[in-house]
């Protein structure tokens, strides 16, 4: 098995430049580099979306923007936040990873896995086209129903509706054909030696999500197609007086929507013991024990939906169901914090960015974590619902667990890729402010809805007024701070310091066996791991 | 792990048809919205025909795109680049992608199911003295409390269902027994028996063109004689969505059959290689099985 060489077309050996390189391109490393440049510009338009919201939200009354705008902003914001930068950043390190990770030549479907990033361009456009439209006087915008697409708001709205339902199908089928690729790629494509027990978390974590992909995306899908039936083709799904029920929508939604959480956040956790292990320079713990509470959480997230819509009604054996389902999914969870803890227990550690990032984020996503526990639980749930509350809950679980933890990753394997070291010093400057604006951010958001600030609303009570004012100014910190990650991409991208084969002195896999950065072909010859 | 006596892994040239077949999706996709927009904003009616327009420029995008990406795969197969391992790939992602597919269907299923145990018999539950539904009957199939109109003529409640026992069953039997012709015609390519395999690929091929003229027969009664449209209600909804999608998936897997009866034609494959045969009698199955989902709870129970 030692000489297994990768075979190519004639005309590959030369591949094309410029822009036909990038439109053509089978190679997982390209790909992967066009998701995560994808995934950074999306991160910032999304992100000028809601530091709109914040300014808005500065003070009471309206100042910038009506209603209606105020709501498109919010929707197009989620979306582009999880469909447009927080998934395709973490397809953009399985598609430079896992191939690493595992000693394979390349993704296994390569053709496939390049139209699943050219997908995702045209659905950017789906979701940004109705707001310029409207400037021309077509339609009234983007949906303006939050991302979530509840009948009959939705039903009733205008063109950004149909333009949100494609833009979904649209990444709905680069998903599925990313898990497709990743499916294949873990199951056929392993180095000699490299059992399932054996893999990286990283990869654990990438093949429970796309198992999750493919249950849940084709749902969302289907349950959109419902909705544009309702919309144009005189169906009563989701209206009553055809037999249908708005509250059902909610539920096929929310089939998709609860596992999409664990979806963002079960790459970033196969990140988190890898970097601990790396700068504590000890195995990690409990590797057996991490890969069961995986699947533990994958499993469970497809059976506990409905606890994002328990004020909707429902009979109360169902909401006890739903309470302790949501509730046992933190049991998991805790033995992977455990775990993580104790790796770094006694290590000899050193506090490089990623590492700062990964202490940081095991904090704040405690703190998203147990946020959620509180609710869950059904009695309390009604006063934190359509709160403040939530909003912060899910921003510290997919702001500092979804893109803290990416950033991790990217400064963890940034020297890889490119083969330059990163600047260190800017590093740690990008992760102080944003760890510090985050929390002035959102922590004042937690204290908003326990005060019964309500979400999606443009205006509020002058009560609440101090702490708008003290988040609005934190976002705005937050939201520029991200420009030293962006300055600090391009430099290393353009030179620097080499890095060597190893990067960090603990680091431990086979991708670190490659040179930095590694030649275009992976592992021409596959290795193979004891 | 990679087990296997073969080891060298193909990595395809690069191809620019997938990114063709991304904005040929975007045309259609805006075309679409264009041409239907008049229906929340009569001010949007002039954009009905430019919408059209990109909705066929898509299409023409998409399709010529799809035949030239399977053109190179198949070229790519008979000059013998997949070997044991590139094959074991296809496998893998033909079940994971039929996976998919199960995953879809059930969104469909799962709105039947729920309309059928919970929304209607909920709607049924009013106080006859507050509801102004008072005909309402909530049994299924319904078409919900707001009735719908046959012929012209305003019907509260129940409607008509299609009958299982007609031109259902006989779907039925030719699906089924299409499912047996493909696995003889696979026998016969297995035992590279090329009549056998040809004789048993045409008549699964007859069988779903078969059963997509009586689909359309029974949609053409629904429409013209029962009154029952996509209009009707929760069973109408579920009814032609279902059934509609699952017509569709048989719409594709005949054009795949008959891409795969000629490729038998041209002696495309070997008993030992002959994955494209293979994916598409597994998707056939597939849609085989939907069907008798189909046929128990939208039609008979």
């Amino acid at each position: 098995m030692s000489t297994i060489t990768v075979v190519h077309h004639e005309e590959h050996a030369e591949h094309p430049t410029g822009i036909i390189r990038w439109l053509t391109t089978t190679n997982h490393k390209d790909i992967g580099t066009m998701y995560l440049t994808f995934a950074l510009i999306m991160f910032f338009v999304g992100g000028a979306m809601i530091l709109g919201i914040r300014a808005e939200l500065f003070k009471p009354g309206l100042q910038l923007m009506n209603p209606e705008f105020f709501n498109q902003l919010i929707g197009v914001h989620a979306l582009i936040m999880i469909f447009a930068a927080l998934m395709p950043a973490a397809t953009g390190f399985a598609n430079w990873m896992i191939p690493l990770q595992i000693g394979a030549p390349d993704m296994a479907l390569p053709r496939l896995n390049n139209w699943g990033f050219w997908l995702l361009p045209p659905s950017a456009i789906l979701l940004t086209l109705p707001f310029t439209l409207a400037l021309f006087g077509i339609g009234d915008g983007a949906l303006a129903t939050g991302w979530t697409f509840y009948p009959p708001l939705s039903i009733q709205g205008g063109i950004g509706v149909d333009f949100a339902i494609f833009a979904v199908h649209l990444l709905g089928i680069s998903s599925v054909l990313g898990s497709i690729n990743i499916i294949v790629t873990v199951f056929n494509m392993r180095a000699p030696g490299m059992t399932l027990m054996k893999m990286p978390m990283f990869v654990w974590g990438w093949l429970i999500t796309a198992f999750l992909l493919i249950a849940t995306i084709p749902v969302l899908a289907g349950a959109v197609t419902m909705l544009l039936t309702d919309r144009h083709f005189g169906t009563h799904f989701f209206d009553a007086a055809g037999g249908g029920d708005p509250i059902m929508f909610q539920h096929l939604f929310w089939f998709f929507g609860h596992p999409e959480v664990y979806i963002l956040l079960l790459p970033v956790w196969g990140f988190i013991p890898q970097i601990l292990e790396t700068f504590s320079r000890k195995p990690m713990y409990g590797y057996k024990a991490q890969v069961y509470s995986f699947w533990g959480v994958g499993v469970l997230s497809v059976v506990v939906w409905a606890h994002h819509f328990f004020t909707s009604g429902m009979p109360v054996p169902a909401l006890l169901y739903f309470m302790y389902s949501t509730m046992a999914i933190s049991l998991p969870l805790a033995v992977m914090f455990f775990c993580w803890i104790k790796t770094m227990w006694k290590g000899s550690m050193s506090f490089e960015t990623p590492m700062l990032f990964t202490v940081g984020w095991i904090i704040l996503f405690g703190i998203g974590g147990l946020t959620g526990l509180v609710l869950a639980d059904v009695a309390a749930d009604a006063q934190y619902h359509n709160s403040y509350f939530i909003v912060a809950h899910f921003h510290y679980t997919l702001f500092a667990g979804g893109i803290m933890g990416i950033m991790a990753g990217t400064y963890y394997w940034l020297p890889k890729m490119t083969g330059h070291m990163y600047s260190e010093k800017l590093g740690k400057l990008h992760f102080w402010l944003t760890a510090i604006s985050f929390n002035l951010t959102f922590i004042p958001q937690f204290f908003l809805g326990l005060a019964g600030m309500p979400r999606r609303i443009p205006d509020y009570a002058l009560q609440f007024a101090e702490f708008n004012m003290i988040s609005t100014i934190a976002a705005f910190i937050l939201g520029l701070s991200q420009l030293l990650f962006v300055y600090n991409i391009v430099t290393c991208a353009r030179g620097g310091k080499k890095a060597t084969a190893q990067v960090w002195e603990g680091a431990q896999g086979l991708e670190w066996t490659l040179p930095s950065p590694p030649p275009y072909h992976s592992f021409t010859e596959q290795p193979t791991v004891k | 792990m990679a087990t296997h006596s073969n080891n060298q892994y193909y990595v395809p040239h690069g191809s620019i048809y997938p990114a063709i077949i991304a904005a040929g999706l975007l045309s259609l996709a805006s075309g679409f919205i264009f041409s239907v927009a008049t229906d929340k904003s009569k001010d949007l009616a002039y954009l009905q025909t430019p919408g059209k327009w990109m909705m066929v420029l898509g299409a023409v995008l998409i399709l010529s795109m799809v035949f030239k990406w399977m053109g190179t795969v198949i070229t790519e197969s008979v000059t013998g680049q997949f070997k044991a391992w590139e094959d074991k790939s296809f496998r893998i992602g033909m079940i994971v992608f039929i996976c998919s597919e199960v995953a879809f269907f059930a969104a469909f299923f799962g709105a039947l199911f729920y309309m059928r145990v919970f929304s209607v018999p909920e709607l049924g539950g009013y106080d006859l003295d507050i509801t102004p539904y008072k005909d309402f009957l909530a049994t299924w199939p319904s078409s919900g409390p707001g009735g719908m109109t046959v012929s012209g003529e305003f019907k509260p409640g129940k409607l008509q269902p299609m009958a299982a026992w007609g031109l259902p069953a006989i779907n039925t039997a030719l699906l089924l027994s299409s499912g047996a012709t493909i696995t003889w015609a696979h026998w016969g390519l297995i035992k590279n028996n090329r009549k056998q395999l040809i004789i048993g690929m045409a008549l699964t091929v007859a069988l779903g063109i078969a059963f997509l003229v009586c689909q359309a027969t029974e949609y053409h009664e629904a429409y013209t004689e029962m009154g029952l449209t996509l209009r009707s209600g929760a069973y109408g909804a579920s009814f032609f969505m279902l059934t509609g999608f699952h017509g569709f998936h048989v719409m594709l897997g005949t054009i795949m059959l008959i891409v795969i009866l000629l490729r038998c034609m041209k002696g495309h494959f070997t008993p030992e290689h002959h994955f494209g045969f293979e994916g598409v009698a597994w998707y056939w199955h597939f849609v085989d099985v939907v069907w008798l989902g189909l046929f128990i709870f939208v039609y008979w129970l």
